[in-house]
């Protein structure tokens, strides 16, 4: 979390694709000073297996999260709205591909 | 069996496998742990290399068990890797500059391979390149930064290259055997080789404000088995459990 | 008040089984230990690296040659992804290493013994992974967030890891007399270190109560030295080597090996610094940092120059 520069850089969060049409899954992070370090660290850290097929990175400190004192209204905003849900309909039995 | 395709491969292997060797060496002692995660990658690249083509080399001679056994069992005189593969680690600069050096040699000499009837050879070559063109990007990033860094890091590599300089006139050496390769449709255009090289070095090195040092004597002689002195230390590290213990199987 | 209400609120959440994130409340001590564990951890993979490292250029086939070097490579990675854990709690990488150089950070004191034959490459993947993973795999249930997701990725990659000197110590002590010589010489020597990595017995270990109440930890030091024995000893079985300990017997009421006394003088005198290779560790480290230091300036008068 700590965003400042030292001597290895500064951080960089990871997201890898692990494979096309998938959507990108934060894997870590590393140290970079510039971004072609950054993504060759990345590639050599978090792909070593082969584990994706494209990856992403974004300085740590561009990333902007929700506040802890103001998640509860933020993230949990939808308790009461069941009818969102697929399963909150009767459907008869007999109706397919619905 | 074709006797020089065998040896053509062995030069090929050989400096994949010294070069790995140099390579391996560097592993817990990078700059940091990223970078040594880096340079062992390119490690594991070049021996797989190697081993690819050893196994080759292998079918064609007949006489000949295993890749380890030429990697094991054959003396300094029998090894034709060029001695630029063999210099130490001296600094990380001397390491970015052989790396580099080398990298764009077998990237120009596994292109011409990959384009070649025999689909082994060729598929092995296409294999190898997509690895070769990580680590010249990887390593230009490394000129470029430390040519342009601070002027401890512009005269560290500025000094490796210029050590390092007397040992690519081996690269672009023909001879016989290479013209029968190159009549025998194995290589093409070999003259060009160096052309094709030092536009790769001459690009990287204006970018970077660093000197192509002015021409000089050249040291030759791995066409022929002959080393610098650190080939020695290097077999006899590599090659002393199999000959302390020949009846071992490991 | 408040912090008794903070260290309240926390534990529920802990009793619950719910993992704590980054930006969550904690309690201070709970992350000072974090820190401490994780950098720990950290750095045994780091200095773990010197020993094996030491063989890959020695290796006796082109076969046993790259899986150690990418073996040793896996292990900077686990290093690495250990450091970004303890980063999520505040700690800096480069402060942590400072720590390990000025022997202020400790690291897994098995590093202290060198790797002297072939074998011993064996016996460090088969006995000191083997103990290693024990002990992560319990991990991979550990209640802080970013440390259990690092564990379950290392314990993932690591599977490999056992089998490769599981599959040496096979060569050699079916090998040559020799070979078998050396085999059980390894064990000889590394067997009492790996029992000492599971740490001192849960009654003399000051911080092991309360690193389990905040589920830290998960599984006792005695208990898990107990379950690598067990799993351990009909390997050695296998290989027809014997292990160095005249009081191992098969207990059938516990369902479980009992075995003789520690040496603890030994594991004090080794985690405060008295082991063979304890210096060399530190000093290979210190002189790796101390070379890359021009390397490292540049990197950063480049970026200052060039990248906007």
């Amino acid at each position: 979390m700590s965003n400042k520069k030292n001597d290895l850089g500064e951080l960089w969060e990871v997201f890898i694709q692990s494979k096309n049409g998938l959507p990108y899954k934060h894997v870590g992070s590393v140290y970079a000073h510039d971004k072609e370090f950054a993504i060759h660290n990345a590639r050599d850290l978090y792909n070593r297996r082969n584990e994706g097929s494209s990856i992403w990175i974004v300085k740590s400190s561009q990333i902007v999260a929700v506040d802890l004192d103001t998640s509860d209204y933020i993230i949990n905003n939808s308790d009461d709205k069941i009818y969102r849900n697929p399963t909150f309909y009767n459907i008869p039995d007999e109706i397919k591909n619905l | 069996m074709n006797k020089e395709l065998f040896i053509f491969c062995l030069r090929l292997a050989d400096n994949c496998l010294i070069l790995a060797h140099r390579q391996s060496e560097l592993c817990s002692k990078s700059p940091f742990l990223e970078e040594d995660i880096a340079q062992t990658n390119f490690g594991l690249d070049l021996l797989g290399q190697a081993e690819a083509i050893y196994n080759f080399a292998v079918e064609i001679e007949g006489n000949i068990n295993t890749p380890d056994d030429l990697v094991y069992k054959r003396n300094e005189r029998s090894f034709y890797n060029f001695i630029l593969s063999e210099q130490p680690n001296t600094n990380f600069a001397f390491v970015v500059i052989r790396q580099y050096f080398m990298s764009v040699y077998l990237k120009i000499i596994y292109t011409t391979l990959s384009n070649i009837k025999d689909s082994k050879l060729s598929g092995i070559s296409l294999k190898a390149l997509k690895e070769l063109d990580y680590q010249i990007n990887h390593f230009e990033l490394w000129i470029k930064r430390l040519g342009l860094g601070t002027k401890e890091s512009k005269e560290k590599i500025q000094n490796a290259i210029n050590e390092l300089w007397i040992f690519t006139g081996e690269l672009f050496e023909r001879d016989n055997l290479d013209l029968n390769m190159e009549k025998n449709g194995y290589l093409l255009n070999s003259n060009l080789f160096y052309k094709k090289w030092i536009n790769f070095i001459n690009d990287i090195f204006n970018e970077s404000n660093l000197n192509i040092p002015k021409d000089a004597y050249m040291v030759t002689g791995s066409k022929n088995g002959i080393h610098s002195e650190y080939m020695g230390f290097i077999l006899t590290e590599m090659q002393f459990l199999q000959r302390t213990f020949p009846d071992a199987k490991w | 008040m408040v912090k008794k209400n903070i260290n309240y609120k926390f534990q529920k959440r802990i009793d619950n089984n719910i993992k704590i994130e980054p930006r969550d409340d904690m309690p201070e001590g709970y992350r000072a230990h974090l820190i401490r564990q994780i950098s720990q951890h950290a750095h045994s993979e780091v200095i773990g690296m010197q020993p094996e490292a030491n063989w890959i250029t020695r290796a006796p086939s082109l076969r046993s040659k790259k899986i150690l070097l990418a073996k040793v490579q896996d292990e900077a990675g686990h290093g690495l992804y250990l450091y970004s854990a303890a980063e999520t709690l505040g700690a800096s990488r480069s402060d942590l290493i400072k720590k390990l150089h000025l022997k202020e950070a400790k690291y897994a004191s098995i590093f202290n013994y060198p790797a002297l034959t072939w074998s011993d490459i064996g016996a460090i993947g088969w006995l000191v992974d083997g103990a290693a993973i024990t002990n992560q795999v319990s991990l991979q249930k550990t209640s802080y967030g970013p440390y259990s997701r690092a564990m379950i990725k290392i314990c993932k990659e690591e599977s490999f890891h056992q089998r490769q000197g599981f599959e040496i110590m096979i060569k050699m002590s079916h090998g040559t007399k020799e070979q078998k010589q050396m085999a059980q010489d390894s064990l000889n020597r590394f067997w009492w270190p790996s029992l000492m990595m599971f740490g001192p017995h849960d009654s003399d270990s000051t911080r092991s109560e309360r690193a389990i109440n905040w589920k830290i930890k998960r599984e006792s030091n005695d208990f898990l030295r107990q379950k690598f024995i067990d799993k351990t000893v009909p390997q050695a079985d296998f290989l027809g080597l014997t292990i160095p300990d005249q009081k191992l017997k098969w207990n059938k009421k516990r369902n479980s090996y009992d075995f003789g006394e520690i040496n603890w003088n030994e594991f004090w005198r080794v985690v405060n610094g008295g082991g063979p290779c304890n210096q060399k560790r530190i000093n290979h480290h210190i002189n790796a940092h101390k070379d890359g230091e021009w390397v490292r300036k540049a990197l950063i008068k480049y970026s200052e120059k060039y990248v906007k």
